[in-house]
Formats: C-alpha cells, sequence, structure tokens
C-alpha cells in the first residue's frame, strides 16, 4: 500500500477521507471499493453513483488529416460518426489481435480525443504517436486530464443540481459537448461503463477535486455513492461489456469478441483490415459467450470450461457473482459449435466441475 | 458486523485469521472479522469436509467466495471433522453477519493441543497486518 512507484489521481485525498480501500491497478493506488462492491453495485442500478477514472489515457489528434488518421488505426469507422459524437471500436495490429479498445470522441474531423485503458496507455500512446508523425498534431494528454464517471438512473437530476451550463437531456446517448459544471469546466459526455444512463466528465487534473465535491453534495439528496473498481467491474460484466486483458487482449480478434459491430470491414484500410478479412472469410473458430452457473459455484477468470463429458473446450474470462441480478454468470471462449444459446457446460472451479448454461447476453439491460 | 481488528477472548487465532473456540471436546472454527472485512460480501462456502473427515493443520477444508475474491479456508489442527455447518449452503452472508457465532463453519476433535495465539498475540498480528 506504501509502494512509492504507484501513481495517485487527483483525487487521492478525495478517497482517502471517504475511507475507501486502495489497490495498485495499473500502475495506480485506486479506489476499489469504499463500503462494499454489492452496496456501491445496487447504489448505480437503482439510483447513482461516482467513479473517479483520471487513471484512463487521453490522447488528442489535431490537424487536417487527423480524422483520416485516427480512422486509419481504429476498426469502426469513425468518418461516419458526426462532430459532438462518441464512438467505440477497437484498435488492432496487423494481425488483426485487440491492442485496446477506446472510445474516439470526433470534436470534429480537424480535433479528435482518443481515450484508452491505463494499462496500456503507453503503447497506445506509441502506436498513435508513430502513425501521426509528420501527419497530424499527436498529444498525450492524460496527466492534465481528470475523467470522472457519474452513472445510474439519477446521474441527470444531479448534474442539474450541481449547476450544469446546458440541459443535459439534450446531450443524448454516446454524444457528448462541452460546458461547465458547478462553474468547472469539463467535456460532458453521455459515455458510461456500468449498463446503466450517465455521463463521463472530462476536467482539468486539478480541477477534479472541487467536481468531485460538488457532485457529492449535489447527489447527497439523491442518494449518491462513490463508486470503486470493484463495483466497476461487476456492472461492466452484467452489461457485458469487455474488460481488456479478461476478454480481449493480442490473442485475440474482435469477431469473436462479440465485437463485430464495432469492427466495419468495408470501410477504408485500417490497420488489421486484410487480416480480420481473412478471419471472417475462413470463419471463427470460437465465440464469446456469457453463461450462467446452474450448480453452485463461482467461475472466476482463468478457470476452464468443459464440455458436459469433462472435456476442456475453452476458458472463462470473467466471472462473478452479480449483485443485481443474484446469480453467479461468467463470460468465456467456446468453440463456434457449442456456443448457441442453452448448451450446457462444465466450469472447472479448482478441480470441482460445477454445471453452468449458455445464456442471453446482456445478462442485465436497463429498462 | 463487528469492526475488522476486534477480538474475541474466549478463543484462540491462527495467523490466517481463523479462529478457533473451545467447546467440550470440540474446537469450532471460523474466520476473524478481520478475514470478513478483507473479503467483503460473502457469496459462497464450500466446506469439502463431511463428519468423520481427517483435516490436517494448515490445510484447506474448503473455500470461502466474495464478490470480489477467493479465499482457502485452512483447519487450524489436526483433528476429525464432527460437525459442519451445512446452514451456510444457503446463507453464506451468516459471516458477514456474524462471523463470531452464526457464521462457524466446522467443528473439529482435535488430535493434540493446537498451537494457536490467543487474543493478545492475535491483536499484535493484526497490528501489523493490512489489507
Amino acid at each position: 500500500m506504501s509502494d512509492e512507484s504507484l501513481r495517485r489521481t487527483s483525487l487521492y485525498e478525495q478517497h482517502a477521507a471517504l475511507g475507501a480501500r486502495l489497490v495498485p491497478f495499473a500502475g495506480w493506488e485506486m479506489p476499489i471499493q469504499y463500503k462494499g462492491i454489492s452496496f456501491e453495485h445496487q447504489a448505480v442500478r437503482e439510483r447513482a453513483g461516482l467513479f473517479d477514472v483520471s487513471h484512463m489515457g487521453e490522447l488528442e489528434l489535431r490537424g487536417d488529416k487527423a480524422l483520416e488518421l485516427v480512422n486509419s488505426l481504429v476498426t469502426n469507422d469513425i468518418a461516419r460518426a458526426a462532430d459532438g459524437q462518441a464512438t467505440y471500436t477497437c484498435c488492432c495490429n496487423e494481425q488483426g489481435m485487440i491492442l485496446d479498445d477506446l472510445i474516439v470522441y470526433r470534436r470534429s474531423a480537424w480535433a479528435l480525443l482518443v481515450v484508452c485503458n491505463a494499462s496500456n496507455r503507453a503503447k497506445i500512446a506509441g502506436h498513435f504517436a508513430a502513425a501521426a508523425r509528420a501527419v497530424c498534431d499527436f498529444e498525450d494528454v492524460s496527466d492534465g486530464t481528470a475523467l470522472l464517471a457519474l452513472q445510474g438512473p439519477r446521474a441527470l437530476g444531479i448534474l442539474s443540481q450541481a449547476g450544469i451550463s446546458l440541459d443535459p437531456s439534450t446531450v443524448t446517448t454516446f454524444r457528448f459537448a462541452p460546458g461547465t459544471i458547478a462553474g468547472i469546466q469539463c467535456l460532458i459526455a453521455r459515455t458510461g461503463y456500468t449498463g446503466e444512463d450517465g455521463v463521463e466528465l472530462f476536467c482539468a487534473w486539478d480541477d477534479a477535486p472541487a467536481l468531485w465535491r460538488a457532485l457529492l453534495e449535489a447527489g447527497n439528496t439523491y442518494g449518491i455513492e462513490p463508486v470503486g473498481l470493484g463495483a466497476r467491474d461487476t456492472l461492466r460484466l452484467d452489461a457485458r461489456l469487455s474488460l481488456y486483458g479478461n476478454e480481449i487482449d493480442e490473442t485475440t480478434n474482435p469477431l469473436e469478441a462479440g465485437l463485430a459491430w464495432v469492427t466495419k470491414l468495408d470501410k477504408p484500410p485500417f490497420v488489421g483490415q486484410r487480416a480480420l478479412r481473412s478471419i471472417k472469410e475462413n470463419g471463427l473458430r470460437r465465440r464469446l459467450v456469457g453463461f450462467e452457473m446452474t450448480g453452485r459455484g463461482i467461475a472466476r477468470h482463468g478457470y476452464p470450461l468443459l464440455d458436459t463429458q469433462g472435456v476442456p473446450v475453452g476458458h472463462c474470462t470473467s466471472g462473478g457473482p452479480s449483485p443485481t441480478l443474484g446469480k453467479s454468470i461468467g463470460l468465456g471462449y467456446v468453440p463456434l459449435a457449442s456456443s448457441a444459446l442453452g448448451t450446457e457446460l462444465l466450469v472447472d472451479c479448482r478441480g470441482k466441475k460445477i454445471p453452468a448454461q449458455i445464456v442471453k447476453t446482456p445478462f442485465y439491460k436497463r429498462t | 458486523m463487528s469492526s475488522p481488528k476486534a477480538v474475541k477472548d474466549d478463543r484462540k487465532y491462527t495467523k490466517d485469521h481463523e479462529w478457533a473456540k473451545s467447546e467440550g471436546n470440540e474446537l469450532v472454527v471460523g474466520i476473524t472479522a478481520f478475514a470478513v472485512d478483507a473479503l467483503g460480501d460473502i457469496t459462497l462456502v464450500s466446506l469439502d469436509v463431511k463428519v468423520g473427515d481427517t483435516v490436517s493443520a494448515g490445510k484447506a477444508f474448503g473455500t470461502i467466495e466474495s464478490v470480489k475474491t477467493l479465499s482457502d479456508l485452512f483447519a487450524p489442527v489436526k483433528g476429525k471433522v464432527t460437525r459442519v455447518n451445512a446452514a451456510l449452503e444457503n446463507n453464506p452472508e451468516l459471516v458477514n453477519e456474524d462471523c463470531w457465532g452464526k457464521g462457524w463453519m466446522v467443528a473439529i476433535e482435535a488430535d493434540a493441543d493446537a498451537e494457536l495465539m490467543d487474543a493478545a498475540s492475535y491483536s499484535e498480528h493484526l497490528a501489523h497486518a493490512d489489507h
């Protein structure tokens, strides 16, 4: 806990004051929980939760060719996005394997903000910087940029209560706009990683404590809770959102990971396009599926998945009890032939073979 | 749930944050408030032993899982299992609610006197422990 090499966000003092349990995560000392993972998870589902995700990486690309450049590095088609629109995408290598998953915020065709995972920041910054050389301006603005996520059905009410310079309901899903909240300049994006409505707020590094406090204060009567990375993980699993290092990494391609919807094979050339076309033509070998434990056990990252005869067929990428569903759920790769809904599996939980069944995902969808 | 560093004087402890309470010729075994606090919301207790089985000191007799993680349950002493807490199968949250009582896990008839920490030594151990 006193590891000197770990970095701290500008909200460290706030977390400590709130009694957070801090753990190392991707080189950062981050809150894993405040009052408890299940409690925080339900607070987001029912009311609102505030997350510090300032460890994420932010890259700015500017110039006449910025859009073309970014579009050549990602699988989704940013040229089809409108100005003020955010696009979820993969970023692949030449082999079509996933270097990271990103959100590209298109301010204009000349100015784009790329948000990457903290664990991949150096890799993705290097990848984009190299490609941008002599093409457009590139700047890694992560060190000066804080990111807060306010998620849950009451998120927009809290923004209004805190004092926002625009009507938050006009910023529709996956759109964003600059504005002020409690007098603090922010980029307000209707995005998130929880399966709930909500926003992600970019602001200057040193402004984050004031924004954090203003949102907690405004959210007090709305039942807001600070939420750590523990519940962030259970919330995203419910919503079947991929976690880099679990569902996706440099050994997986977007097509088998269920990310074909962000992989536009017919768009202008991008890194990995040729390989992904060939993967598609040759047919997928395996597919990411969701399963529910039908026996008494909890699937965890890395546990083998077996067919009902006990033969290993794949592995679990993420799993755990869902506080919302009251069930134990998981994601994992299985051969295409055994990936149909209803297929029965066994999860090898440290030697115990516990039955599970492939079910429809997302496990949770807000109504 | 009691405070994470709470300790009861009526029982003994292992460095792995289990407690063992002498009741007649049995040692009733559970986990401490510190262990419960570290685990968070407990969602599954798997006791892999039945009455009559022999357990060895320091060897796992089951696992306990929370939303966050999985942890082994270690037998504090060598001996024979005399009872298991079947209530935990459907109500693992009993460990969160009452780790010192209703959340007990197994009872063991010990082969010999166990070398366990008393409450004062365990408190000392906790003072140096961190999550």
